[in-house]
């Protein structure tokens, strides 16, 4: 005997397939994602309030703006602040800003490339872990903290390595002396940034060394290199683009970089390039100095003047970025 | 029956054939001790004096000496090699160097300082020249905790969305926000306070207050947390997510009951890193905090003191008593800081050992 199907009752409706997502993950997705562009967006409104507050002072000054040096505040009778006749130029403190980071990443570069090597290749495991940890310790020191240690520590031995550049290389255009100042000078303020960046160059160099594909390391070592030559042959032409985007990040770092500068930098508004007088510009520095007295007109000219350390840290760290990431992903 | 089984008494030593004799190692440190005796004759019968004179005439006869010893030993090669060797110790040297100096000055100068009324008292009714047992810095605990706080509760959630942006969405935009992430980052600090200036304390409230520090802090916190919650959610395994997604749940179900507890430990790690790094941010404060002498628990309405600020006012003074106070300042901001990356470091312990 066979049990007849039981035909007559109707079939469960079809169920209904489909990719679509559910009411929850749309707003979901659509929440991250607006999550996600809040640094556009966070970005965008740095622009537009700055350029906003600036507007006037660029119009008035135009192009003079960024090729003019002269900061000068004419007010009328009435303590008002004229427009036309006040001279806003941040030439001298572009070119100071771009001097001092200078600076600062020419003596950070090898200290920072050795100690990146040395931590990769040749620490012993113990060492190793100690160092990294008190070098990302050091890259979260507060600046105020460089600051303070610039003026009161740095700054003497500073100033006697900046005696002796100048005895003996006295000759090179840029060391050259008019005068006998040399305290806070450029190149004490570029040895305090050059601590401060030391640290960044350094993580990001000991990363990229440390993604080194292990099989050119092997082969170097194979073919009897000693461990020099597998870093000469292997290790540079891996990562010297890598270690070119971390100096541009520290550059960056250093370019805006605020109260460690202000403390160990005398700030002088003219264009000076012999980095051993005591005298400099610093964009950041700038823009504190002469935000506690400024007048509406002259905090719209530092506004100005932010828009276009902003723009310029910009445009840095993002090349900067590109490159490092190009780096990082070219290997394994 | 049992077969006894019979007792291993040798104890099998491995063995490092690569690694220094004894030999060889008495004549690295024998190197060591002539480069130092050759460093103080020379700089005693020549005219070089001074720190400087010393380490670099060390420098150059360690290189010389080793030099000499690995090529006699074993050839070009092996001395070139020394000789990058000895450049990537001194490398390491340097850098410890500021490390160091800066935590001994630290301790140096901020102990005198360090007395217990600083955590009681404020600084409403003292000046720069009173002695250091008057007065405190109260009022910059209470206002970085404020300010810090309120910076934590707009950045938390907004980076952490975008870190889930980034690994889980995984839209059209990742690859430009993540760039752009990045790109903010950078942005250097006093901009920030220029920002909050011109876009709320000018046209809307006029006056500077805690809660505008809090947001200038909170655009300098964003990046941290969002990188730092990006590489967390990044190492949790995929597979979870596809249990996930198998056991019927949503993106939204996955995400939040799978994948965000799973990375718990990593993200409180990079709020940790998140404070760390604004807890002294000093100019974005001075532009729009307004730094208060006073205890000041409100932080919509009147100027409030914070850590950065009290030091930053401290030092600018200059006598010698607010000199101290500003190095004691820094002193507890920088136990504070230190507290913070060793809790990072143990909730987050392997996140470096990927």
């Amino acid at each position: 005997m066979t049990i007849a199907p039981n035909r007559s009752t109707s079939l469960p409706a079809r169920r209904e397939l489909s990719n679509k997502p559910r009411l929850s993950d749309r707003v979901f997705r659509g929440v991250a994602t607006g999550g996600g562009l809040s640094s556009l967006v966070i970005l965008g409104l740095i622009f537009i309030f700055l350029a906003n507050q600036g507007y006037q002072v660029l119009k008035s000054e135009g192009f003079g703006f960024i090729t003019g040096s002269n900061w000068l505040v004419v007010q009328d009778n009435a303590g008002i602040t004229d427009l036309a006749a006040s001279e806003f130029g941040i030439a001298a403190m572009l070119v100071g800003t771009l001097l001092c980071a200078t600076i600062a990443v020419i003596i950070a570069i090898p200290i920072s490339v050795l100690c990146a090597l040395y931590l990769t290749f040749y620490a012993p495991e113990v060492i190793k872990r100690i160092m990294v940890a008190l070098i990302d310790l050091m890259a979260a020191f507060p600046s105020i903290l460089f600051g303070m240690w610039g003026f009161f520590v740095l700054m003497p031995h500073a100033e006697y390595w900046a005696r002796l550049l100048h005895k003996y290389f006295g000759w090179l255009p840029f060391f050259k002396m008019d005068v006998d100042i040399f305290e806070r000078s450029p190149f004490v303020a570029g040895v305090v940034l050059a601590t401060m960046i030391i640290p960044i160059i350094t993580s990001i160099s000991r990363e990229i060394f440390s993604q080194t594909p292990l099989d050119r390391i092997q082969a170097a070592y194979a073919l009897g290199s000693t461990r020099w030559a597998m870093i000469k042959a292997v290790v540079i032409p891996y990562g010297r683009s890598g270690v070119v985007g971390g100096a541009m990040l520290g550059l960056g770092r250093a370019m805006g970089e605020t109260v460690a500068v202000y403390t160990v930098l005398n700030l002088v508004y003219q264009i000076n390039w012999q980095v051993l007088i005591g005298a400099g510009g610093n964009m950041a520095s700038m823009i504190l100095l002469k935000f506690g007295e400024a007048g509406p007109t002259e905090i719209q000219a530092l506004m100005a003047a932010g828009l276009a350390l902003f723009i310029l840290t910009l445009i840095v760290n993002s090349i900067a970025n590109i490159i490092v990431s190009k780096t990082g992903s070219k290997g394994r | 029956m049992t077969a006894k089984i019979p007792e291993v008494k040798a104890k099998v030593k491995p063995t490092k054939p690569w690694a220094p004799t004894t030999r060889e190692r008495a004549v690295d440190i024998g190197a060591i001790l002539l480069a130092i005796l050759g460093t103080f004759i020379a700089v005693g019968l020549s005219e070089l004096k001074g720190k400087l004179a010393y380490a670099g005439v060390f420098l150059l006869l360690i290189i010389s000496i080793n030099f000499i010893q690995n090529y006699l030993r074993s050839g070009i090669a092996a001395a070139k090699d020394s000789i990058a060797s000895t450049f990537a110790v001194a490398g390491v040297l340097v850098t410890l160097l500021p490390i160091v100096s800066i935590l001994y000055a630290i301790f140096e100068r901020g102990k005198t300082g360090l007395k217990f009324n600083l955590f009681t008292s404020d600084m409403k009714l003292n000046g720069p020249n009173d002695p250091l047992n008057q007065g405190g810095l109260l009022h910059a605990l209470v206002g970085s905790g404020i300010m810090v706080t309120i910076a934590l509760l707009i950045s938390l959630p907004i980076g952490i969305l975008t870190a889930i942006y980034l690994t889980e969405i995984k839209g059209l935009l990742t690859r430009p926000i993540k760039f752009l992430v990045q790109s903010m980052s950078g942005v250097p600090s006093i901009v920030a306070g220029l920002f909050i200036l011109s876009a709320i304390v000018f046209p809307i409230t006029k006056t500077p207050s805690g809660l505008m520090g809090g947001f200038a802090l909170a655009i300098l916190m964003i990046p941290t947390i969002a990188r730092t919650s990006e590489e967390v959610l990044l190492l949790i395994p995929e597979d979870l997510r596809e249990a996930g997604v198998a056991l019927g749940g949503t993106q939204w179900r996955t995400i939040s009951q799978i994948v965000v507890p799973a990375a718990k430990s990593g993200l409180i790690t990079a709020v940790i890193l998140g404070v760390a790094r604004v807890a002294g941010e000093t100019a974005p404060l001075v532009l729009v905090s307004g730094g208060g002498d006073a205890v000041n628990l409100n932080p919509a309405a009147g100027p409030m003191g914070s850590f950065p600020f009290y030091i930053w006012k401290s030092f600018t003074f200059g006598t010698p008593e607010s000199i101290a106070r500003a190095w004691a300042g820094i002193f507890i901001l920088l136990l504070l800081i230190f507290a913070l990356f060793i809790t990072a470091r143990l909730l987050g312990g392997d996140r470096n050992k990927k």
